[in-house]
């Protein structure tokens, strides 16, 4: 999804080593379109940073975007390296507030494609509440970067009601998941070279800040920790949990949301989908008193329809994770070794 | 998922759980050949469900693991050559070779791509002309039909810069050597339903026959599985030893004659050494001297000395059903998925990867 603003005319057409330069083809650049796309108090100042004022406890996350391909079914590297960057801070309960854009564009980058880059980030910080207050971009010789790489760092401030730490799991806790499980991944891989398949499977990136605070707001101290399970999956990220608390958890795989169509690519791929990565999805453990009341708000919101309760914190098995098969039978899950490997029979 | 759905259904796994603890009345071991059902017994945590006298052992179907060391120095040495672009499906590459794993060899600059079709291979080949591009063609019958396929479409397109490095292993041979092994234990075998789809059923009666064992053509799902079981657990128990098809929704008596006349036109067999196991005469495909041209091992001088195995994996005999993984002194320590010493451990598909997941889960409950 993108804002609806026309790319300007420009004297050039491709992203040059001279864009990169700091000199009058940077400026050219920026005062075409970055600025006049992001434009804020901030970043009209054009200055080397930005200063602002910060009250109470403060969050802050970086990220850095390489995806491949740039853009996919559901969105872009533009609009993926906000909302990233926003849902880490959402993660540590707190509202987002600023960002840093920081561009290494590959030399031969279409002007036309980073504009669109551009609009999807303007969209993005809109939907997310935030503003880009400083930035960098540099260019690389062609064949050195992969069109685009994209580093986003964010500040935010800590939502009053919040008290998020690994230390406040606790046993009874009950394990939210606010959507379907693995899109985003399979929405990836179905348009990697030499993986292409007919799907309409689409990225679920998106901004969860809002979704957070709703919570927050509610629920406070009793939203013990809160995750996003981007690299790694689900499977990776609740075993993280497990191993950090000293805590088991039993997960119930029948109550793991997820899409029929991305089971189906799954299934294809020789996929698990509890390590395929997420965006529009998090994790959260909650105090079992709250948890029903937690997972109907969640239902409530747009990104949580799907939202379900697929498990509980317990005493036994310390730092393991298991899962209940549908059919009833248990295994372990571990953290995702390396890459995932599709199976080849 | 429509078509899959019904044979994950829990009503009809626990009918059939409750008939296998009623069947059966004394331990019996059995193996499943296939890497494929290794993997599902594994992930649906079937194996928890079992009784305890029902005895599973993981056979020696996982393609990955029984692929020759030398052959993976070999597609490590062809992927570090100038100008060489190495395809492969992409459990090989963590595999480890006696110097490095071709996922090394991918990180240190080689040109390796990770497909899942060879004949993805052969359009690299076709836009890369000054290019040569190896496919590595590992796998049991199953993925020989589309390995071959690869070559008689670069055959036909009078591509000079296609060839595949074979490594295709055959099922029943492998089969009778376990049965063969002066320590065998197993009684009775699942055999691999998507093997007998391509090949058909034929095969499979004299093994049964001649040494008097059941053997149960079985799919992957967890209620073909515990069906699967049954059939076998009712034979073992009733003295009985033939040839059934519990997958026969798929597998039809001759197979598939098409993907069979595609194998034919390529490969002819051949001895194959088994990693872990060693040679088993007759137990392979090579390429027929007729596609010497797209045969890599022809093509490309590759003389590579024989390395040994590493000495603390205990692969063969896990392979072989004679060990179970966690038998092994390093399993879990020193050779783990991020860190295989063999090639169990790395592909899901290999026992000791398998266990590696399931262990831990009978004290956790």
């Amino acid at each position: 999804m993108k804002a609806n603003c026309p790319m300007p005319q420009l004297d050039f057409d491709i992203i040059t080593l001279g864009h990169g330069s700091g000199g009058l083809l940077t400026s050219k650049l920026l005062d075409s379109g970055v600025f006049n796309l992001l434009e804020n108090e901030y970043l009209n100042e054009k200055h080397d940073g930005a200063v602002f004022e910060l009250v109470g406890k403060t969050a802050m996350t970086t990220d850095s975007f390489v995806i491949s391909p740039v853009f996919f079914p559901g969105g872009n590297i533009g609009e993926l390296a906000v909302n990233g960057t926003v849902n880490d801070l959402a993660m540590c309960g707190a509202i987002p507030k600023h960002i840093s854009l920081g561009l290494i564009l590959e030399e031969g980058l279409k002007m036309e494609e980073l504009w669109d880059i551009l609009l999807s980030v303007r969209f993005a910080c809109e939907k997310a509440g935030v503003q880009v207050v400083t930035g960098d971009t540099k260019v690389v010789e062609k064949g050195k970067g992969d069109k685009v790489f994209i580093n986003t760092t964010g500040i935010g401030q800590v939502h009053e009601n919040a008290n998020i730490h690994i230390d406040r799991i606790k046993v009874g806790d009950k394990i939210l998941v606010s959507g379907q499980i693995a899109t985003h991944g399979i929405g990836i891989m179905s348009v990697r070279e030499g993986l292409e398949f007919e799907t309409d499977i689409e990225s679920d990136t998106t901004c969860l800040n809002h979704t957070v605070k709703k919570l927050l707001d509610q629920f406070g101290e009793n939203i013990h920790l809160l995750r996003d399970p981007t690299r790694g999956g689900l499977g990776t990220v609740l075993t993280e949990m497990a191993q950090q608390a000293g805590l088991g958890m039993d997960i119930l795989q029948k109550n793991i949301p997820l899409d029929e169509q991305v089971e189906g690519a799954c299934e294809m791929l020789g996929l698990d989908p509890l390590y395929v990565a997420n965006e529009g999805v998090f994790v959260a453990i909650v105090s079992d008193e709250v948890h029903e009341a937690a997972l109907e708000s969640l239902k409530q919101d747009e990104n949580g329809i799907n939202a379900a309760c697929i498990g509980e914190v317990t005493e036994n098995h310390k730092g393991q994770v298991i899962l209940k098969s549908a059919i009833g039978g248990k295994r372990v899950i571990h953290k995702l070794p390396g890459e995932q490997l599709p199976r080849i029979c | 998922m429509k078509y899959l759905s019904e044979f994950r259904d829990p009503e009809a796994v626990e009918k059939y759980l409750n008939e296998i603890h009623k069947t059966v009345t004394q331990p019996w071991t059995i193996m499943e050949v296939c890497g494929g059902q290794t993997h599902s017994l594994v992930k649906n945590g079937i194996l928890s469900l079992l009784p305890d006298k029902v005895r599973m052992v993981h056979g020696p179907g996982c393609p990955v693991c029984v692929t020759p060391l030398n052959l993976i120095d070999k597609a490590v040495f062809l992927a570090e050559e100038k100008d060489v672009i190495v395809c492969t499906f992409g459990d090989m590459i963590r595999v480890p070779g006696s110097k490095k794993s071709l996922l090394q060899a991918k990180a240190e600059g080689a040109d390796i791509r990770i497909l899942y079709s060879p004949l993805e291979a052969v359009k690299i080949a076709k836009e890369n002309p000054d290019r040569q591009v190896v496919f590595f063609a590992v796998g049991f019958e199953t993925t020989a039909p589309a390995n071959a396929l690869s070559v008689i479409h670069a055959f036909r397109e009078k591509l000079d810069n296609y060839s595949i490095l074979a490594s295709h292993v055959l099922v029943p041979p492998a089969m009778e050597a376990v049965i063969n092994d002066e320590e065998n234990i197993i009684q009775a075998f699942l055999a691999a339903g998507h093997v007998c789809t391509i090949m058909g059923l034929d095969e499979y009666y004299p093994i049964a026959e001649q040494y008097e064992i059941p053997v149960v053509v079985t799919g992957f799902e967890p209620v073909d599985l515990l069906q699967g079981i049954l059939m076998t657990v009712k034979q073992l128990e009733a003295g009985e030893a033939k040839l059934e098809n519990q997958y026969a929704r798929v597998v039809k008596p001759k197979g598939n004659p098409a993907a069979q006349n595609m194998i034919q036109q390529v490969f002819e067999i051949a001895d194959r050494e088994w990693r872990g196991i060693g040679t088993i005469p007759i137990s392979g495909y090579q390429v027929k001297e007729a596609f010497a041209e797209y045969d890599a091992t022809r093509k490309f001088s590759v003389n590579i000395k024989k390395a040994p195995e590493c000495a603390d994996c205990i692969a063969g005999q896990v392979l072989k059903g004679l060990k179970k993984p966690f038998e092994c002194s390093q399993f879990g320590k020193a050779c783990t998925p991020q860190n295989p010493l063999g090639a169990p451990m790395v592909s899901s598909e290999g026992a000791c990867a398998a266990y590696y997941h399931y262990a831990g889960v009978a004290d956790a409950t």
